[in-house]
């Protein structure tokens, strides 16, 4: 069976073609690496990285920390020098309750200093399981879950629900544990300026016409709004009723962050919804840190069973974090009793806010920013000198006067580069239930010195 | 894979490194496990939609049931159907001090680990193979919490300030000073949190133009801290020098991606024990790594500061090595020191521009000063300054429980990963009932260890985790390897083909250390 001619031809040539294709060499498609071994030596060798950390000046601001001898109380030591305690946020006074050291001391008898491990093993102890029982309890919700540390609560919370591609309305003064949560989430963030819910009206009103145009994405697209009760950059509280208003018109979750009006607002100090009066129900999350009214280390969230119980399997600082001293915990229930015994204590405090609010009005030089029950207050320039350094300079002056003569103050500070949107130099006044109504008026009266003989 | 090394000089002692294979027959029937698991699964999600079955997750609101569902059913799948199977081997609460032997809260659940309810009734005296105790310095008598309390009356449990604000108490400075003398460095920083250090101290270092190269089994604060910072990260294999040279060189030669520009800085983000694996990184070769491509390195001693080196000093002082080769050395508090909280480490201009610029710095409080108290006292006896030699011995203690610990085990024939110094010892389990099993069944015999599956560990490799601590004694070492031995059996846990051949036990002396030979 003979093929004809050309076929074997054909094929001849077809096989001598693969064979040299198998052979030669391989052809990159990429121009890239035709770098010889002693090029790229040479290119390692030239190779000079930054500094690690440039180097900061010696007179910067933020380098010199006041040293605090002995505990940070109502008569505190700064520097050498005995004041009245006007920077700590130690607002119910129970940094120095003997009961809750008492309480402390027993729990720290009992289990040591530190819980050496997670939560998952065997760092879970009676001590924190009846500390959120209690604060669900107080705040009449289904559950509670603490946390080792202030910051890291709200910053583990929002990425827990908000992931990549869902939408979060938040606050421009919102603080700086927000934002990182936020940045964490990696989920799309829109600004509505502080306390504006026209703004934030708008915002939504967009959203929604974008939801039109793409209904099934709109489905799977989960959006919150996270506002804070009261504000620690600006000292007012948030429009609560509006807001729930608009929850339930454009179906948005609420998360609320009420690390200062925790154990200030509210007839019984459970914070904002108890001062506007709404079901607590209505707020998805709440969430607070510890170390403000309670005087302790920590922070925790509560609402309903569905949205908290799945912060333990993946809020962050819950699950890969060891979990909060017991000692601290036992503080903090004694703190709950003392806040549940003593349920006049907010009134008086509400008193002495209002009391220095109106004092500090009309200092010539500096305008006072809060609300008259906020427990702090910011002072600012009336009039800014231009550059913020100078600003800085100038209220630093001011703090020293006042520590000069016996009463602490401090600068609020905030990271200059890494706010989104940075307010202004202030100083920041804490108002405490310890404070008297001499101490207050003095104070009042040395801020009115101080404005006088620096800035004018 | 078997690495004993001395790599030309590098090393001063063997490194000794084990991940033994998977055996064929055991991964198969793991995947043939979790085959089975995800089938039953789907099949009571099925009677759970139709409601064949009583549905006992929490539900949402009434009146937000028409907001977008917040969580996605998927999701929560392995959840419900596989983690909630075994979930009583976690979150078990105690009521003692977390110390060699533990006191548990007694639940029991009759709805299969849905609800959970106390008897109210107290185990006592479980031995405590899973809590971070390295050292025993969890106590609840003795120098340190006498110390602790004493501070606690005076100062106040909380602080109620930022360390830039009013926060920064005389005990701060005292407790800073201190650490960068026991670490050898120039000036030392301390944080109220382990997690919170890495995640807000990294992107104060780091930002975008900067390249982050991250070992693959790096914690998750490492990871977010990482992420947090907008930099380019790259992953390295597990401890693969190789693989990080390769890296290295690329990133150098390269540049960044698209625009070829050369990078700002290079960070390398390494631990020194890996607490899931048990290994030890090869700090010599990162720093000869590091010295050779002009790169900075971070090196998070979370669980190796104080259980490893013949003074306790952490991995650099296992290896020999200068404490200023390491750009900045991170740890944390909770585990060897029995306190909470973490710190940095370093020269002195890289502490004074975190001081000025680390997120926790200007945001967070402050360590609360008890905790504060407990940490100077522990580090001062590790450190033999309270005039006695309890700080060593309990180094020594440590070093000659995990070698023993680690033989004893080999020699039974299970699976064990890791280095032989480090404390922490994985056991493989690898099938999904034995991890329920193995727990349950050694809590019955009076002893308390972790375990863990996926997502911590790839899906078929779960693992019992067992740390060890200065305060075991031999007898309780024994026990609980007696136990092991027998749930061992019961289960078919000894996978090992490479049995090893029991050694004479010899006494633990000061020369061990001085040893190359085993």
């Amino acid at each position: 069976f003979q093929a004809p001619a050309y076929h074997l031809i054909l094929e001849g040539i077809l096989i001598l073609w693969i064979i040299r294709l198998l052979f030669s060499k391989t052809y990159k498609l990429q121009e890239r690496s035709d770098l010889t071994s002693k090029e790229k030596e040479e290119l390692i060798e030239e190779w000079q990285p930054e500094p690690l950390v440039p180097s900061v000046p010696k007179e910067h601001p933020a380098l010199n920390y006041n040293i605090v001898s002995g505990p940070p109380t109502h008569i505190i030591t700064v520097n050498g020098k005995k004041c009245i305690n006007f920077a700590s946020f130690n607002f119910l006074g129970l940094l120095d309750n003997e009961k809750v050291k008492n309480a402390a001391q027993a729990s720290l008898k009992k289990y040591g200093v530190g819980t050496c491990g997670p939560r998952g093993f065997y760092g879970t102890f009676d001590v924190h399981l009846e500390l959120e029982e209690r604060l669900a309890k107080f705040m009449r919700t289904e559950e509670a879950i603490i946390y080792s540390y202030g910051f890291a609560t709200i910053a583990s919370a929002i990425p827990a629900y908000s992931k990549r591609g869902d939408i979060v309305f938040v606050d421009e003064a919102s603080c700086f544990a927000i934002q990182k949560g936020l940045q964490a989430s990696r989920s799309n963030i829109k600004l509505f300026k502080h306390n504006d819910m026209a703004d934030l009206e708008r915002l939504l009103k967009e959203q929604e016409t974008e939801d039109q145009k793409n209904p099934r994405k709109a489905r799977v697209t989960r959006r919150f709004i996270v506002v804070e009760g009261l504000y620690m950059n600006t000292g007012d509280i948030c429009p609560l009723p509006e807001l729930i208003k608009l929850k339930y018109k454009y179906k948005v979750r609420i998360f609320l962050e009420e690390s200062l009006s925790f154990g200030v607002l509210g007839e019984h100090g459970r914070g904002i919804t108890e001062h506007f009066g709404i079901n607590i129900d209505d707020i998805d999350l709440i969430s607070a840190n510890m170390e403000n009214s309670l005087a302790s280390i920590g922070g925790f969230c509560c609402g309903r069973s569905f949205i908290i119980d799945h912060q333990r399997l993946s809020g962050q600082g819950y699950c890969f974090s060891a979990s909060l001293p017991p000692l601290l915990a036992a503080a903090a229930i004694e703190a709950l009793n003392i806040m549940e015994d003593n349920p006049d204590i907010f009134q008086i405090l509400r008193h002495k806010c209002e009391r220095i609010h109106k004092a500090l009005q009309g200092i010539s030089g500096l305008k006072v920013v809060g609300e008259s029950f906020s427990p702090t207050l910011h002072l600012q320039l009336e009039e800014s000198s231009g550059s913020r350094e100078n600003d800085v300079k100038l209220l630093k002056r001011v703090v020293d006067y006042c520590m000069n003569s016996g009463i602490a103050l401090t600068q609020a500070r905030y990271l200059d580069k890494e706010e989104k949107c940075l307010p202004a130099p202030s100083i920041r006044v804490v108002i405490t239930v310890e404070q008297t109504e001499q101490e207050l008026d003095k104070a009042a009266s040395l801020l009115k010195e101080a404005a006088q003989s620096v800035l004018n | 894979i078997n690495h004993i090394v001395h790599n030309g000089g590098l090393y001063k002692r063997p490194f000794n490194e084990a991940f033994e294979e998977t055996p064929m027959l055991v991964a198969v029937l793991t995947y043939v496990g979790y085959g089975v698991l995800t089938l039953f699964g789907y099949l009571r999600d099925f009677m759970r939609q139709w409601k064949i079955e009583k549905c006992q997750n929490a539900t949402e609101r009434e009146e937000q049931k028409d907001f977008v569902p917040l969580y996605q059913d998927f999701e929560n799948f392995y959840n419900r159907n596989l983690y909630m199977r075994i979930r009583d081997s976690w979150n078990r609460p105690i009521c003692s001090v977390p110390g060699a032997k533990v006191d548990m809260m007694e639940r029991v659940s009759h709805d299969y680990n849905w609800t959970f309810t106390y008897t109210g009734r107290v185990i006592k005296d479980i031995i405590n193979m899973g809590s971070y105790n390295y050292l025993g310095f969890a106590q609840k008598s003795g120098t340190c919490q006498e110390a602790a309390a004493k501070v606690l009356s005076q100062y106040g449990a909380g602080v109620c300030s930022t360390r830039q604000e009013m926060g920064n108490l005389d005990k701060h400075e005292e407790l800073e000073k201190l650490v960068a003398r026991f670490l050898g460095v120039e000036s030392a920083m301390a944080y109220g949190m382990g997690f919170a250090t890495n995640s807000m101290n990294i992107p104060a270092l780091v930002g975008k133009g900067c390249l982050i190269l991250s070992d693959e089994l790096n914690h998750a604060s490492l990871v977010l801290g990482a992420r947090l910072s907008g930099a380019t990260i790259r992953i390295f294999k597990h401890n693969n020098m190789q693989s990080l040279e390769k890296l290295l060189k690329d990133a150098i030669v390269h540049g960044q991606p698209r625009t070829r520009r050369p990078w700002k800085k290079i960070l390398i983000l390494v631990e020194g024990i890996y607490s899931m694996e048990g290994s030890i990184v090869r700090l010599p070769e990162v720093i000869a790594l590091k010295k050779k491509y002009k790169s900075y390195l971070y090196l998070d001693e979370a669980h190796s500061i104080g259980a490893l080196g013949p003074n306790g000093r952490g991995v650099v002082d296992y290896f020999g090595l200068n404490p200023e080769d390491v750009d900045v050395m991170m740890g944390t508090f909770t585990k060897s020191f029995g306190a909470a909280g973490g710190y940095i480490g370093g020269k002195k201009e890289l502490i004074d521009y975190l001081r000025t610029y680390s997120h926790s710095a200007v945001y967070a409080t402050s360590l609360s000063p008890p905790v504060v108290e407990q940490i100077i006292t522990s580090m001062k006896c590790i450190m033999g300054e309270d005039g006695t030699t309890v700080g060593k011995a309990r180094v020594q203690q440590l070093a000659e429980n995990t070698r023993y610990f680690r033989r004893r085990l080999k020699e039974m024939g299970f699976i064990i990963y890791g280095n032989e110094d480090s404390p922490v010892v994985p056991l493989m389990l690898y099938m999904p009932a034995k991890i329920g099993a193995f727990g349950r069944e050694m809590l019955k015999r009076n002893i308390g260890v972790v375990v863990v599956g996926f997502p911590a560990t790839p899906i078929i490799e779960s693992r019992a985790r067992f740390c060890l601590s200065a305060a075991h004694t031999k007898e309780m070492l024994d026990t609980a390897l007696k136990e092991i031995n027998e749930v061992g059996d019961l289960l078919q846990l000894k996978y090992s083909r490479h049995r090893l051949v029991p050694l004479l036990d010899r006494p633990f002396d000061e020369t061990t250390y001085e040893e190359t030979e085993d």
